[in-house]
């Protein structure tokens, strides 16, 4: 039986981890190589690599701290910020990334998912979606959150599922950083529409929340930071306590 | 020396990673008298099918692993594209296992199961020698939306929506379905034992 993953994300900057609260006033959280290796041994089944800034500072993503987070780790990794085009996937794959997750280019150029998952195949295509509930509507944002799309939530990723990607990386912005649980209701509507893994991002705060988006939202992988970053909830604790409750894990 | 297939369609950095992390000698070649010569050849992958047969195809590589006497090592789409044909893309592979990749098809009762197979699962029936020091049902990480069937060639199983292989041996010729090279201790203990067959 298939796992259920737990991911540490890790937000990068300027070569820095970093997180912030509801996509603002970020913290320094470490050097992400030293984080990435650390969380490899503590069990992490799974890393994402997010340079926040990229897409405002159209800035490519950082290829040398790709390489040598693959050189210290080996468990599978996904890169995205400010990638845009086939060739930087080929980079990124090259340089040991298992799977590049687009975003903000994916909803300029819907095209990319198909150009990227007909070349590299669709497990490698990972597709994040902040959204944020503006009255009954979750809205797609783009730009680390900073823009409002005109797509709603669950049109775009059964549509980014139809073009190609193999997996959604979606991140409630409602819930980012409040630690206060994940967006339940819309995970799991989203698991309900999609055929393909859904990983959920935004809310962590406790034990039990990851417990709730597994049992409750169907998610097949939880993501998290700060809880993480900062130690409140260390991973092997975590793991043996979702095992305890039959949530299937990598031991 | 180890000949990892350079044919621009694989994880090569993964793999290469793995191999300094174990402290063997390799070359990542498109070069078919070094891939020959090397004591161990691992053929890599990430990509479909049909773009990774055409690289084969383009490199004049597809002759040279049919040739290979030495252990083989296929992962992933390297260990499909041994195979005689895979439902990608509908791509004539290399033939060297008499088998066919298909593809998973999402459930949509019971247990619904989603596609890709993405994330760690249980390696069960694990005799062959390249699985020494395994426990039986120890967890790989797999990636993949085509599989191969289960067949008189299979190693090592696993399960999703059914059985399938996540291992299969044609005399010197092995092939993972899973990434070896990403699997933690686990993998890291596969790829010592393949270098040591």
């Amino acid at each position: 039986m298939l796992a259920k993953r737990i991911i540490p994300c890790l937000d990068i900057k300027n070569g820095r981890t970093v997180k912030g609260v509801n996509f603002e006033n970020l913290r320094d959280a470490g050097d992400p190589v030293e984080l990435a290796k650390r969380y490899a041994e503590e069990g992490a089944d799974e890393l994402v690599f997010l340079d926040i800034s990229a897409t405002i500072e159209e800035r490519e993503t950082l290829y040398e701290l790709v390489t040598k987070v693959g050189e210290q780790i080996n468990i599978p990794y996904a890169v995205g910020g400010g990638i845009s085009s086939v060739e930087q996937t080929y980079k990124l794959l090259r340089c040991g990334a298992e799977k590049v997750s687009v975003n903000s280019s994916a909803v300029r150029d819907p095209k990319l998912i198909k150009e990227i998952s007909a070349e590299y195949g669709s497990q490698c295509m990972v597709v994040a979606i902040d959204a944020r509930q503006v009255g009954d509507k979750w809205v797609v944002h783009t730009h680390g959150g900073s823009r409002a799309t005109e797509l709603e939530l669950f049109g775009w990723a059964k549509r980014v599922q139809d073009l190609g990607a193999g997996e959604i990386l979606f991140t409630s912005m409602d819930h980012d950083g409040t630690k206060a649980g994940f967006a339940i209701d819309a995970l799991f509507q989203m698991n309900e529409e999609l055929s393909i893994p859904v990983i959920a991002s935004g809310g962590a705060g406790n034990k039990e929340h990851f417990k709730e988006v597994f049992e409750k939202a169907n998610a097949d992988a939880a993501l998290a930071a700060s809880v993480f970053h900062f130690g409140e909830i260390p991973i092997p604790d975590l793991k043996q306590y979702l095992s305890a409750h039959n949530i299937e894990m990598r031991n | 020396m180890v000949a990892i297939i350079d044919y621009d369609a694989g994880n090569t950095c993964s793999v290469i990673n793995a191999l300094k992390r174990l402290d063997v000698n390799f070359e990542l070649t498109s070069d078919a008298n070094k891939i020959l010569a090397a004591d161990k050849v691992i053929f890599p992958g990430v990509g479909h099918a049909t773009q990774a047969m055409k690289a084969l195809n383009d490199k004049g590589l597809v002759d040279t692993i049919k040739l290979v006497k030495q252990p083989l090592l296929g992962i992933c789409i390297g260990m499909q594209l041994l195979c005689d044909f895979s439902v990608e893309g509908n791509t004539r592979c290399l033939g060297i296992f008499d088998a066919i990749v298909q593809k998973f098809v999402p459930l949509a009762y019971e247990d619904f199961h989603k596609v890709p197979h993405m994330g760690w699962n249980k390696l069960t029936s694990t005799e062959d020698d390249l699985f020494a020091g395994i426990d039986d049902g120890a967890y790989v990480y797999f990636v993949h939306s085509y599989f191969v069937e289960e067949n008189a060639r299979t190693i090592g199983e696993s399960h999703y929506n059914h059985p399938f292989s996540a291992a299969i041996r044609k005399d010197n010729f092995y092939g993972v379905q899973f990434h070896a090279e990403k699997s933690g201790a686990v993998g890291q203990q596969i790829l010592q034992n393949f270098l040591e067959l």
